[in-house]
C-alpha cells in the first residue's frame, strides 16, 4: 500500500494519477510539478500549510483549473484536463468545498435529490419525479448523514457541522468513485469532527476518498495514508506518525 | 402557501377575462358599475406589463438572472404584431398606395423591403411574436451564459442590447418607421381596433393569456428544473459540480422568458394603438425590474402585481402631478430596496414563513452536538 515518493505506479492501475502537474497564476507556481497516485478504493489525507497548493489540486481535477503542465488521469484513461466541471462531475468525481455550499433556500432532502444520479439534461427535470427507489437512497443517504430529524427542513437553517454533513450527503447521492473532500472538520466542535471521522472511514467502504484537513486529531482519526504538500509538489507520503516525524515536514510546519 | 396563492391569481384573471368585458359591453354606461372602454384597455395595458413582469421575474426571482434589457423581447414582440397590423391597413393609409405602409412611401421606397413579406399572414405573425424574441434570447444567452458571465456584467450587457435595439430602430433606413415606429392601425382580423367589442375581446385575451403564462411559470418553478434554477441562483458552482451544465438552464429559462416577453408586446400594441423605439429605451426596461421589485421577486404573482399597482400609480401620478413621477418612481424603489428587500408578497408571506423558526434553530445547535451518538446506519451506501 505505501509506495516510495516517487515510485510512478502504472496509470491502469491508479484511479487517480496526477503527474508533473504544474499550475501558474500570474507566475506564481500554485503547482509545481506535483505527482500524487491515489488507488481506487484507498483513503488519502493531504495535509500541508496554507498555500501549499492543496485546493488547487482539488481544481485541478475537477476541471476547474487547467494545468499548463502535466497529466491528469481518472480511472485508467480518461485525461481530466480535456473536460469540464459538468462533465468530470458525471464520471463519478464528487467534490465537497471547503465551505460548505448547500442550496440554503432547499429543504435537506431538495439538496439531496438534485445530487441523486441521473439525468442532468433541461427536459428530463421538467418531468422529473422520484420513484420509490430513489426516494430509499434519499432515506438511506440522510441516515448515513444523521439527518433524518431535519429532512424537510430548509438547508440554510442548519448548523454549520449539519451543512457540512449535507453536503457530504450530496457527494454520496451522486453516486461518484471519487471523493475528493475539502477541510471537512472546519470549523466542527470536537464530538462533531469525531463524527465525521468516522463518517469517512465509513464511506471508504465502499468509495476512494481524499480528503484535504488541517486539523491533526482529525487525520489521526481516519487512520490513512498521508501526503504532505509544500509550495504546491508533495514533501513526503506516508503514515501520519512518520510523516511526522520527516525533518523536512517539521521545518515546513514549525520552522518560519 | 403557495398553491392557495396561484388557485387565487388564475381564478382572478379568469373572473376578470368575463367580468370586464361583461361590465363593459352588456351594462348600460349610466349604471355604476359599468366599465368605460377607456379603462378596459388602461387595464388591459397593465395586463400586458404584469406578463413583462412575469417574464423578469422567471429569470430574476428564480435564477437570479437580473436582465436590464427585458423590454427589447417585449417590443420585438410588439414590432412583430405592429407589422401585421400594418400590413392589414392596405390601401386605406393616407396616401393610399396598394402595398406599401405610409411611412415607406413618404421614403420614396419601390418595393417592400424582404423582411416585411409574410407578415401580411396573421399565424406568421404569431410565430414571429414568440421566435424573433427567442431566437435573440437564443443567441445572447449561448454567448452569455457559456462565457460564464454573471451579475452586474450580464445586466450591464443586457442593457447595450436593448440600447443598440433602440438606436437601429431610430434609424429610418431600418424599415421599422423610424422614430415614429408603428402605428394608425386600423382593424385586426377583419374586427375594427376601435370597436368595444374588439376592445373587450382583447382584453379577455390578455387576461386569460396572462394566466396561461402563470400558469406554466408556476409548472416550470414548481418542477425539478425550478429547483434547479433556485440552486443556481444560491450556489452555481456547486450546481456545475454535481454534474449539471448550467449554461443549458440558464439558455432554457432565457428563451422561455424572452418569448413571454414577446407574446406580452404583440398583446400591449392592438390595445394602445401604437409601438415605436421608446419601447427599447433603457429606462423602460429598469421600470420594469422595479415593479417586480415591488411586488416581490421570486413569487410570479408578486410580479404581476407590482406591475399592475405601479402602474396604475404611474396612471394616476402621470394624470395628477406629471412633474413628480420619476422622483416617486425612484423614491418607491430606493424606500422598497431598504425596507422591504422582498417586496409586498415577500413581506406579507415572509411573516407565515418566520413563524416557526426560532424553535427550530434554538433546538439546531443541541440536535448536532446529540447527532454522533445517533447514527443508527452503520453501512454507507
Amino acid at each position: 500500500m505505501t509506495h516510495a515518493l516517487h515510485a510512478r505506479p502504472d496509470k491502469r492501475d491508479t484511479l487517480l494519477y496526477l503527474d508533473g502537474v504544474t499550475v501558474s497564476f500570474d507566475g506564481f507556481k500554485a503547482l509545481n510539478n506535483l505527482s500524487l497516485y491515489v488507488a481506487a478504493g484507498s483513503l488519502r489525507a493531504i495535509i500541508g500549510p496554507n498555500g501549499a497548493g492543496k485546493t488547487t489540486m482539488m481544481d485541478v481535477v475537477t476541471g476547474k483549473a487547467r494545468p499548463q503542465a502535466g497529466t491528469v488521469v481518472f480511472n485508467g484513461g480518461i485525461d481530466l484536463t480535456r473536460l469540464d466541471e459538468a462533465q468530470i462531475a458525471n464520471l463519478g468525481i464528487g467534490r465537497k468545498f471547503q465551505k460548505p455550499t448547500i442550496f440554503e433556500q432547499h429543504t435537506v432532502a431538495a439538496n439531496l435529490e438534485l445530487a441523486l444520479a441521473g439525468h442532468r439534461g433541461v427536459w428530463n427535470a421538467l418531468v422529473f419525479r422520484p420513484n420509490g427507489e430513489q426516494r430509499a437512497r434519499i432515506d438511506e443517504t440522510l441516515a448515513t448523514i444523521s439527518l433524518q430529524a431535519h429532512r424537510d427542513r430548509l438547508a440554510g437553517s442548519l448548523a454549520h457541522g449539519q451543512k457540512q454533513w449535507l453536503e457530504i450527503g450530496m457527494l454520496l447521492m451522486q453516486d461518484p468513485q471519487l471523493l475528493l473532500i475539502d477541510e471537512p472538520a472546519a470549523g466542527m466542535t470536537d464530538a462533531e469532527t469525531a463524527a465525521t471521522a468516522e463518517l469517512i472511514r465509513r464511506i471508504n467502504r465502499t468509495h476512494t476518498v481524499v480528503v484535504v484537513e488541517h486539523d491533526m486529531t482529525f487525520i489521526q482519526a481516519l487512520d490513512c495514508h498521508v501526503t504532505v504538500l509544500h509550495e504546491g509538489s508533495v514533501l513526503a507520503e506516508g503514515s501520519l506518525p512518520t510523516v511526522q516525524a520527516n525533518p523536512q515536514v517539521i521545518e515546513v510546519y514549525l520552522g518560519r | 402557501m403557495r398553491l392557495p396563492a396561484a388557485a387565487a391569481t388564475i381564478g382572478l384573471l379568469l373572473v376578470a377575462a368575463i367580468a370586464v368585458p361583461v361590465l363593459n359591453l352588456a351594462v348600460p354606461a349610466s349604471s355604476a358599475v359599468h366599465v368605460p372602454t377607456w379603462a378596459v384597455s388602461l387595464v388591459g395595458k397593465y395586463l400586458c406589463y404584469a406578463m413583462l413582469a412575469l417574464s423578469i421575474d422567471l429569470i430574476w426571482g428564480y435564477c437570479g438572472i437580473l436582465s436590464l434589457g427585458h423590454g427589447a423581447f417585449f417590443a420585438l414582440g410588439g414590432y412583430a404584431m405592429g407589422m401585421h397590423l400594418m400590413r392589414q391597413i392596405g390601401s386605406r393609409g393616407v396616401y393610399g398606395h396598394p402595398d406599401l405602409p405610409d411611412f415607406m412611401v413618404f421614403l420614396n421606397w419601390k418595393e417592400l423591403p424582404w423582411y416585411w413579406h409574410g407578415f401580411d399572414n396573421f399565424a406568421f405573425a404569431l410565430a414571429m411574436v414568440a421566435f424573433v424574441p427567442g431566437l435573440l434570447a437564443f443567441v445572447f444567452g449561448w454567448f452569455a451564459f457559456r462565457s460564464r458571465v454573471t451579475g452586474v456584467y450580464l445586466s450591464i450587457i443586457s442593457q447595450a442590447l436593448t440600447f443598440a435595439l433602440m438606436l437601429a430602430f431610430f434609424r429610418n433606413d431600418m424599415g421599422f418607421g423610424g422614430n415614429n415606429g408603428l402605428t394608425d392601425f386600423k382593424d385586426i382580423l377583419g374586427y375594427g381596433l376601435q370597436d368595444d367589442v374588439t376592445r373587450a375581446a382583447l382584453f379577455a385575451l390578455t387576461a386569460l393569456t396572462l394566466a396561461a403564462v402563470y400558469g406554466v411559470c408556476r409548472w416550470i418553478v414548481g418542477s425539478r428544473l425550478g429547483q434547479v434554477l433556485v440552486a443556481i441562483r444560491d450556489a452555481e458552482s456547486r450546481v456545475r459540480f454535481l454534474g449539471y451544465r448550467v449554461e443549458f438552464f440558464k439558455l432554457f429559462v432565457f428563451v422561455v422568458s424572452a418569448v413571454i416577453a414577446g407574446i406580452a408586446g404583440a398583446l400591449y400594441v392592438p390595445q394602445v394603438g401604437i409601438i415605436n423605439p421608446s419601447e427599447f429605451a433603457p429606462a423602460a426596461s429598469i421600470e420594469a425590474v422595479i415593479w417586480v421589485a415591488v411586488g416581490g421577486r421570486g413569487t410570479l404573482h408578486g410580479a404581476i402585481l407590482g406591475a399592475i399597482l405601479v402602474n396604475y400609480a404611474k396612471t394616476f401620478l402621470t394624470g395628477s402631478l406629471p412633474e413628480i413621477w420619476l422622483f416617486a418612481l425612484g423614491a418607491l424603489f430606493v424606500a422598497v430596496t431598504l425596507f422591504m428587500p422582498r417586496g409586498i408578497v415577500g413581506s406579507l408571506s415572509g411573516r407565515a414563513d418566520r413563524r416557526p423558526s426560532p424553535a427550530v434553530t434554538a433546538e439546531a445547535p443541541e440536535a448536532a452536538a446529540r447527532a454522533p451518538a445517533a447514527r443508527p446506519d452503520p453501512a454507507a451506501p
